[in-house]
């Protein structure tokens, strides 16, 4: 009926990943997974290389989920690139900026990762190879309340993971 | 660890020398009136009349007094005006030194403590003006950790009795409270009373937990947790803390829950291919049902408290906007239509006003407006105000303000719902989400 997770908490007394914003957010090419420690930039089959040539995220206007020309180009190369190189797997992961309030941002975010997840599935990529997660406005890239900032929020990251796709 | 304190409560009424009157005097706040001018009170220290009554006489009468100043409808006479001090609980009370120094309203009381860790508290409250008690004194008992809560009680009983109206600060609030940098926040759940005190923790921060709803009667709470990878809706028990995820089957996110009036269900949002609708579900497991079939983002789902109806909000006309409908869905009927996008509705416990977010011209407002829309009222202003949550008496909102800039945190404040005596709660760190629990009993 449930999967419980009754869990009798130690407030305080846990250990904290500290390397979660990077592993996590896609900002960092080392959390793709490890299996490509001699993968750079300049290697066209490395994580770092889509991440940083191909670029790993799309950008969206104010309170829009649709797909601008320059994120259709991007997102057709990832397409591209994952055909390539099809034992990694992929987490896309929306955001907004914090001009919201927290569910919409959340169901915002959802719509952008599913606006890219189903563009790369249209450009070919197995749709067990795609996940979607929701981050709302919680873990903004840029910091700033100004405009210059929100742009960069609100994003659509593709997160490479080594391993095969599952259904 | 013991996260409920263990209270019990007895209630005893204190036979008066004089006799009590069942009065409503000229000791009268109309709340619905408008109070521009708050009423003048005076709390002399309570008397200590055993044990370690005397420490506890100091801590409680502050609290009172607080809680009574807090709501911008009284105001504290300071004890350096007093001209009779209060040194025994039953002597007479000299009517004119309190009438000489304006106070309407005169609080007296006495603490006691015994074995085993008891406290009790007595009270009474008298109309200076008509040189009469109002209502008769009260004993309040329990153990000695429970000495806020006595002290909330006292508060509760002097604000129902001078506006007619159910008190609000025997209860508490679960909120998210917020630590670190603005890009890699750390969120846990806690609980506090609805002054800020007593704050403790529910979850640890190793998950994001967002929004979490107090059941009506204050021993759960719903709340979005991405512990699993992803977000989605846990429903706790606040004893125990012991905790468990609302499998709805899919593997989709599931966000923006709310229990049903009677605690046994849950409407919340489910995201299925990008798309979100309202579900409802009962907490026993099962019986999943879709509310809303739309391509739009419906969310925020709160229920009328008879439970007949709900307010959402839909961006089915473009941008967000709240509608009401029958509780187990149908036809929707938009009630807001000024200028901006509204967010975020919750129905008040008394039925009257629904409680919203606006977000107008790059401004953030707190509003409320009548269930059918009209009469719609903005209370605040900032650069970001979001999530109302009503007190259980409908009369004050509390809610997340965050400030702006790289260096930007979230409050919790409150404001009563004619928009004056904007607060502050203050709380060990930056704290956002608020939701209000019910009077305790």
């Amino acid at each position: 009926m449930k999967h419980v997770t009754m869990a009798a908490m130690l407030i305080g007394a846990l250990a904290l990943a500290a390397c979660d914003k990077n592993s996590r957010f896609g900002d960092d090419a080392a959390a793709a997974g490890g299996a490509f420690a001699a993968g750079s930039a300049s290697d066209p089959t490395s994580p770092a290389y889509f991440q940083q040539t191909i670029g790993d995220r799309v950008l969206f206007a104010v309170d829009q989920s649709t797909l601008s020309p320059e994120a259709q180009n991007i997102l057709t190369k990832q397409a591209a690139w994952l055909g390539e190189n099809p034992e990694y797997t992929a987490l896309i992961e929306g955001h907004a900026d914090e001009q919201g309030t927290r569910e919409y941002n959340l169901a915002l975010g959802a719509r952008r990762a599913s606006a890219v997840q189903s563009f790369l599935i249209d450009r070919g990529v197995a749709p067990n190879r795609l996940k979607t997660i929701s981050y709302g406005k919680e873990r903004p890239l840029a910091i700033c309340s100004d405009e210059s900032c929100y742009a960069q929020n609100r994003r659509a990251v593709t997160v490479l993971t080594a391993g095969v796709g599952s259904s | 660890m013991k996260l409920l304190r263990i209270l019990t409560l007895t209630l005893v009424v204190i036979g008066l020398a004089q006799a009590a009157r069942a009065q409503s005097g000229p000791l009268r706040i109309e709340i619905t009136e408008g109070v521009i001018e708050p009423l003048p009170f005076a709390i002399p220290t309570f008397v200590g009349e055993g044990g370690d009554g005397a420490q506890y006489a100091a801590d409680i009468s502050r609290v009172v007094a607080a809680d009574l100043a807090g709501t911008g409808l009284f105001r504290e006479i300071p004890s350096s005006a007093f001209i009779s001090s209060v040194t025994s609980f039953d002597a007479p009370v000299s009517y004119p030194d309190w009438k000489a120094i304006n106070a309407q309203a005169l609080v007296t009381g006495a603490v006691a403590t015994g074995p085993g860790g008891t406290l009790s508290v007595k009270f009474r409250l008298f109309d200076v003006f008509s040189g009469a008690p109002l209502g008769e004194g009260l004993q309040f008992s329990g153990t000695v950790s429970g000495w806020r809560r006595m002290a909330h009680k006292v508060a509760d009983v002097v604000y129902s009795r001078i506006t007619g109206e159910n008190g609000y600060f025997d209860s508490r609030v679960v909120f998210v409270s917020e630590s670190g940098p603005k890009d890699a926040r750390r969120k846990r759940l806690a609980i506090m009373d609805y002054d800020g005190a007593n704050v403790q923790y529910l979850t640890d921060s190793t998950s994001l937990v967002l929004a979490p709803r107090f059941s009506p009667t204050g021993d759960r709470v719903l709340y979005t947790s991405y512990e699993s990878g992803r977000p989605q809706i846990y429903l706790l028990d606040v004893a125990s803390v012991g905790r468990m995820a609302l499998d709805t089957g899919g593997g989709n996110m599931t966000f923006s829950p709310r229990f049903n009036p009677n605690g046994t269900g849950v409407v919340f949002s489910l995201e299925r291919g990008g798309n979100s609708d309202l579900y409802t579900m009962d907490l026993g497991g099962g019986g999943l049902r879709q509310l809303t079939d739309t391509p739009a983002i419906e969310t925020a789902p709160s229920y009328s408290p008879d439970g007949s109806q709900m307010v959402f909000e839909s961006d089915r006309s473009g941008t967000q906007q709240l509608y009401v409908m029958p509780a187990g869905g149908g036809e929707a009927t938009r009630i807001s239509f000024g200028p901006g996008r509204y967010s975020t509705p919750v129905w008040s416990p008394r039925g009257d006003l629904i409680a919203f977010t606006k977000q107008n011209a790059g401004r953030f407002h707190i509003g409320v407006m009548r269930v059918d829309g009209s009469e719609e009222r903005l209370l605040t202003a900032s650069f970001l105000d979001e999530g109302p949550t009503w007190s259980p008496n409908g009369r004050v909102i509390m809610f997340t303000r965050e400030t702006q800039g790289a260096e930007g945190a979230p409050g919790l404040y409150s404001v009563d719902i004619s928009g004056r005596n904007l607060r502050r709660v203050q709380t060990p760190e930056a704290a956002s989400d608020p939701s209000w629990g019910p009077l305790q009993n």
